[in-house]
Order: structure tokens, then C-alpha cells, then sequence
């Protein structure tokens, strides 16, 4: 059985794929979204903070000994503690200007970060190994799945609908949006406002690392994986609608979805597709699929 | 005193050396450009360490020469773009006295720097570019291609490959001038040879994940599948072809440009059994291990790729050729560059053809397995030594309207 000339066996193949790698945007624009939504902060240093994730993973193991489950818990805690110092010796001087001054002095440090790995490490990036546990796959019949990247959708799926819950359902996340609505009166509540931003920032960025140790055995690590990924991640973010956790979340997977699909049948235009979309999103609804307009 | 004594004396004999060479060079001075990609995919592969090739050719030129030329080498990052490149070249020859640019790997980037040389008269001393079309139907007088092209790494890895029983393949292609080149004169060779090509998929540059395209692959059944893309894209194929089993369930990988770099970024592990084509590799002799012993501090400790040691070659012939020809003008220095042989510790002797393409034996190794490997950067196994005459494409085939 074909469609559109391709079996359908090689079709479901390239589906899961494209979830697969819809669950890496997924998990990059989370903490975007979450980091744009709560605090107005255009993070372009999250391309970055992702690299860094991985390399602190490679670090851990190198100089450490620690590995891959460590890790996942380490590297986002040491990145984010990076973040929250960010935050708090440069971005905090910034919430008063425009959102363009915050965009700035995050590609700024994105691009001091990059040149410091790259000098560093070198371009051509460094092999980490999936844990033995995850190693080898399975046949599924219409294709062979690596047990690794099994793992990358359940944990992305477990992390994205955990962080949802978290902001939209409890009290601690009913607190972050009231903080952001009247900074002033939640602040009159008694409730520290400037720390609640600093963490949630920091948040924001153990996330985009928990996504670089997710990504190290898959791609090398590498100084320049977060600068090919974040512009894509950008474009999942605004497709989303900016600051929509649910929206960057389901835009994620739906764009890794069509993106696989473009794979199969003009993959020349594979890296364009996603922009394509972009701009047709933006012609129609400009707040994104399921943004508000303020 | 004796201090200013002698520095009186050198600078004398520096201005009188230089008064008699100077009278041709252009702002007094021999100054050449490196121009490659800095900080992207590539930069293992070339970047900063070309530079310092550069300069250690000036410097072991200056050790023998009489000529008392100054050299001064500069350096600029194409980020692998042809506009940039060519904003770059058009600068360097037009407002800052720039005589020859080295390197430029990304062959898009070095077709447009190719032209530029030529309609400026000046010399284009291309290492890092692969597409064989730099000495074929673009060929210039004022191009010489040094290390590699496609259709040499086509014929080395691609006839070895289907002579050992690999028939039918599948293309991963990096679509851009250098990956359709290459695909086209592995192609060539596949046929030749009576194997035949089932499938191809064309990726863009810097992709960062296959999975797709190697499912395809998979899915072709074709017995070798040809990675016709470098450095980064390299790497990620081949990591994730392993990922995917697709050598585990038969099918074999052939890189068609491997380089040294990428084989260390890899790991043995991931990397071993794999047939690659070189032209350099830094331990097969004395002479080159010696040059690596000095390289590798200045490259902070990272081993030269063969695009280092073209670099080093290269510019080494073109000062010589300066120095006989007495003059920097592009033009005369690569007649003379093509006129007088080549020889140097890293190549040995050898040619450059009336097409540009210098001549020298081109060398299939294999990646060792983890076990074999005894030091840092101890990689490859030489499985076969293609002779200069034969490793690259007989002038008569390419095309070129300056042989005709």
C-alpha cells in the first residue's frame, strides 16, 4: 500500500520520527514560552544555555566520572544557577526598557558563550555516549527505533505536561502569574517577587539544559548545536503564540511532524519549512495559534 | 649600544635586501589571506589553524630564501557564505593590498572567490575547496587547486568501495555546489565500476538530524550508503546511522570526505572500520610527524588535518614562486607556480598542471579499531596508495578552456 508513493510502513517510520524530533522543540520552546510568558524576557541565550547542558553533561563525565542519569539532574541545576546569576546581575537591570534592550544583552551572551566553547572544544564537537541502558532498539516492523530516542518522547512528554500542571494548576504557579499580572500586589501579599522572577528564570533555563543532555548522545556536543536549533525554536515559540505554554508545547510536536514529512518529499526545503509556516501563521492570526493579543 | 649596533645593521641589510626585490612587489610587501570558516561547521577542519600553517610556511620560507620579501599573512571568516566570501576578497584586493587568498574550504564560497581572483589578476591558492570544477569547466589562470577534489575522493574511496563487492548505493547528499559534485563524480565511478545508484536525498547544510533521511536510506536497501557531505553533517550521519543500525542490519557507510578532525570529534569507537581518501595524514614520515611535532603546540594541541598541511604547502610554493618570478602580480606568480615543481617536507615533489590541479599520490586509509589505536590521534591504517598520475582526473576529461 502506497500513499502519494511512499509505502505506508516507510510513512509511519518518518511520523515518529518527526514526533521524536517534535519533542525536542517541545522541550526548548517550554522553557521559552516559560520564560517569555511569566517574565516579558526574550531569552536568546537559550540556544546557549542548551549547548552548555550538554557540554556540562561531557564534563561530568570526563572529569567526574558522573554519568548520563546524573547528569540530567546536574547539568540543568549548575546552568540554571548560571542563569539566575544572569538574571540578577544584568537582566533585572532591564525589565524597565523596552523588550528589545533584554533581546540584546541575551544574543549578546549567547554569543560570548559560543565563542568561549568554541575556543575552548574546538567546532568539531565531542561523542557522548548513550547510556548502556538505552542502548541498541527495536524492531517495530516498519522501522527500527533506537530505544534512546523511545526515551527522549516519553521524557519530553513527562516534563512538558509536568511543567504545564505546575504553572496553570497549583498554587505556587497561581502565585507566578498573579506576579506578573501586579507585580506590586502580589508583592504587597508578602510574597517575594524579585526571587520568584529569579527562579523562574532559572527555570526556564535548567530546562533548556535538561534538553542538552537530552540531545548530547544524539548530536555531538557541540558549541554550535544551540545556534542552528534556537532560531527553529524561535519560530515554534512565535507559531505557538508567544508565552502559551500549551501552544509552544503542541506547536513543538506538530511542526516536528511536518517537518519529517517535508524530509520525505522535498527535503531541500526542510530547513525552510518551518519558517514558511511562520509566516503564514503570523499573516492570519499574528499572536500565534494560541496566543492572546494583549 | 651594541644592541642598537646590531639592530642598525639588520634593519640596513632588511632595506637592502627588500630594495632589490621590492621593485615588483606590490605595497612592498607579499601579503596573503586566509580566508575560511572560523566558527561554523568547518572550522575544525581549517579555522585559526590554517593561519598558523600559513605563518609556518612564511616562516620556513624565510629561513632559506635570500630574497628578503616581507610576508604578511591575514585572516577573515567566510562563515561559509558566498556573499560574504566575496565582500571579503573584493576588500582584500581592492582597499587592503591583499595578493593571494589561501584555503576556502566550501566550495560555493571558492567558485565565487575564484572568479573575483581572476578578474582582479591576483592568485587564489585554493586547499579547502573540494569541487573538481576549480580546475574543470571554472578553472582559471589564476586558480591552483592544492590538496583535494571531488572527483579524486570519488575515484579513491568510490572504486574501492564497489571493487570490494559494495554495488548498489544510496546518496546522502549535502546540497550544495561541493555535495552535488561530489555525488556526481562518485556517481560516475559507481557506474563505471558496474555498480549502480538507487536512491539519493539532498540535505541542507548543517543539518542537525538524520534520522529521516537514514530511513531512507534504510529503506533503499542498497548495500553502501554515501555520506557526499563534510565536517559537521559528516559526523551526525555517521553517529547516527550507528544509532540506527543500519550497519548492524548490513548496510555499510562510505564517507566520501572524512577528514582526520572528524574522525577524532567521532571517537574509534563509532568511527572504525570506516574507508576515507586523503592526501595528508601526519604519521607517514618522518618529515611529517616532525612538522606536526611543531604544528600541534600552535594549534592548541589539536593534530593538523590534511587542509593544515595544504595551507602549509601551499603558500610555501607560492612564496617560492614569487621569489624566482620576482614579482607578486597573481597572474605571472601562478605561471610560475605551475612552471617550477613542487616540493615540500608534508607532499613531497610533485607538479601543478597547466589546469591548476596539483599532483601528488592520494591515500585510502581505514579508521583502526579502539585496540589498535596506540597514542593521541593514532587513526589510520593505510590500505592503498593511489599514485599521483592516477589519483586525480586526466587533464584531457575536465574540461578546461585553458587546455584547450
Amino acid at each position: 500500500m502506497e500513499i502519494f508513493g511512499i509505502p505506508t510502513q516507510a510513512l509511519f517510520g518518518q511520523l515518529l520520527i518527526g514526533l521524536i524530533n517534535g519533542s525536542f522543540y517541545a522541550l526548548l520552546s517550554l522553557g521559552l514560552a516559560v520564560i517569555f510568558g511569566l517574565l516579558n524576557i526574550i531569552n536568546f541565550t537559550h540556544g546557549a544555555q542548551y549547548m552548555m547542558g550538554a557540554f556540562v553533561a561531557y564534563l561530568l563525565l570526563n572529569w567526574l566520572g558522573i554519568g548520563y542519569w546524573w547528569a540530567l539532574l546536574v547539568a540543568p541545576i549548575v546552568v540554571g544557577v548560571t542563569g539566575m546569576v544572569i538574571e540578577r546581575l544584568m537582566l533585572s537591570k532591564l525589565y524597565k526598557l523596552d523588550h528589545l534592550y533584554g533581546l540584546l544583552l541575551t544574543f549578546g551572551i549567547a554569543l560570548i558563550m559560543e565563542g568561549v566553547f568554541r575556543n575552548e572544544f574546538g567546532s568539531s564537537g565531542l561523542p557522548y555516549p548513550a547510556p548502556a541502558q538505552l542502548t541498541g532498539g527495536q524492531n517495530l516492523g516498519f522501522m527500527f527505533l533506537p530505544n534512546y530516542r523511545a526515551w527522549v518522547i516519553v521524557a519530553s512528554l513527562v516534563v512538558c505536561l509536568g511543567t504545564w500542571y505546575a504553572i496553570e494548576r497549583t498554587r505556587l504557579g497561581a502565585y507566578l502569574r498573579a506576579a506578573t499580572e501586579n507585580p506590586q500586589l502580589v508583592q504587597a501579599f508578602g510574597i517575594n517577587v524579585p526571587r520568584m522572577i529569579t527562579l523562574t528564570y532559572g527555570f526556564g533555563v535548567a530546562l533548556a539544559a535538561f534538553a542538552g543532555v537530552m540531545a548530547a548522545p544524539i548530536y555531538q556536543v557541540s558549541p554550535q548545536m544551540g545556534a542552528n536549533l534556537i532560531i527553529v525554536v524561535f519560530a515554534v515559540v512565535v507559531i505557538g503564540g508567544m508565552g502559551s505554554i500549551l501552544g509552544s508545547v503542541l506547536t513543538g510536536f506538530g511542526l516536528g511532524l511536518i517537518e519529517g514529512l517535508t524530509k520525505v518529499f522535498y527535503p531541500e526545503a526542510s530547513n525552510t519549512v518551518i519558517f514558511v509556516i511562520m509566516a503564514i501563521v503570523l499573516l492570519i492570526k499574528p499572536a500565534g495559534l494560541f496566543g492572546t493579543q494583549k | 649600544m651594541k644592541m642598537r649596533l646590531s639592530t642598525l645593521v639588520a634593519s640596513v641589510a632588511l632595506a637592502f635586501a627588500g630594495a632589490t626585490a621590492q621593485a615588483q612587489i606590490s605595497g612592498g610587501v607579499v601579503k596573503i589571506g586566509v580566508m575560511n570558516d572560523m566558527s561554523g561547521v568547518y572550522a575544525d577542519i581549517g579555522g585559526p589553524g590554517s593561519v598558523e600553517a600559513a605563518k609556518m610556511a612564511v616562516e620556513d620560507f624565510q629561513k632559506t630564501s635570500k630574497a628578503g620579501l616581507k610576508v604578511e599573512i591575514v585572516s577573515a571568516d567566510h562563515q561559509n557564505k558566498p556573499d560574504v566570501g566575496s565582500t571579503v576578497a573584493r576588500q582584500w584586493y581592492d582597499t587592503d593590498g591583499v595578493d593571494a587568498i589561501a584555503d576556502v574550504p566550501t566550495s560555493s564560497v571558492a567558485l565565487a572567490v575564484s572568479q573575483i581572483t581572476r578578474d582582479k589578476g591576483k592568485a587564489f591558492l585554493a586547499t579547502g575547496p573540494a569541487t573538481a570544477d576549480l580546475t574543470g569547466k571554472a578553472c582559471s589562470p589564476n586558480t591552483v587547486h592544492w590538496l583535494y577534489d571531488t572527483w579524486m575522493l570519488a575515484n579513491g574511496t568510490g572504486s574501492a568501495i564497489v571493487k570490494t563487492g559494495g554495488d548498489s548505493w544510496f546518496f546522502l547528499t549535502s546540497d550544495y555546489a561541493f555535495g552535488h559534485a561530489l555525488e556526481r563524480d562518485t556517481e560516475a565511478v559507481v557506474l563505471k565500476n558496474g555498480g549502480k545508484v538507487v536512491g539519493k536525498v539532498r540535505h541542507p547544510l548543517a543539518t542537525q538530524d538524520f534520522s529521516s533521511f537514514l530511513l531512507q536510506a534504510q529503506a533503499s536497501k542498497a548495500k553502501i550508503v554515501g555520506l557526499a557531505n563534510a565536517g559537521g553533517d559528516t559526523i551526525n550521519s555517521i553517529k547516527q546511522a550507528s544509532e540506527f543500525g543500519i550497519v548492524k542490519g548490513g548496510q555499510n557507510l562510505a564517507g566520501l570526505l572524512v577528514f582526520l578532525t572528524d574522525v577524532h570529534g567521532l571517537g574509534l569507537q563509532t568511527a572504525q572500520g570506516l574507508i576515507l581518501t586523503e592526501t595528508f595524514y601526519w604519521d607517514m614520515n618522518d618529515q611529517t610527524r616532525e612538522w606536526t611535532k611543531r604544528f600541534v603546540p600552535r594549534n592548541k594541541g589539536k593534530y593538523p588535518s590534511m587542509d593544515h598541511a595544504g595551507v602549509y604547502g601551499v603558500v610555501l610554493h607560492y612564496l617560492k614562486a614569487v621569489e624566482a618570478a620576482k614579482t607578486d602580480d597573481g597572474t605571472k606568480v601562478v605561471a610560475q607556480m605551475k612552471a617550477m615543481p613542487t616540493d615540500d617536507p608534508l607532499f613531497g615533489k610533485g607538479t601543478i598542471r597547466a589546469d591548476g590541479r596539483k599532483l601528488h599520490p592520494a591515500y585510502l586509509f581505514e579508521v583502526k579499531k579502539p585496540s589498535e589505536s596506540k597514542g593521541p590521534y593514532d587513526y589510520y591504517k593505510l590500505r592503498a596508495t593511489i599514485p599521483a598520475d592516477q589519483a586525480f582526473r586526466p587533464l584531457a576529461e575536465g574540461g578546461c578552456p585553458l587546455v584547450k
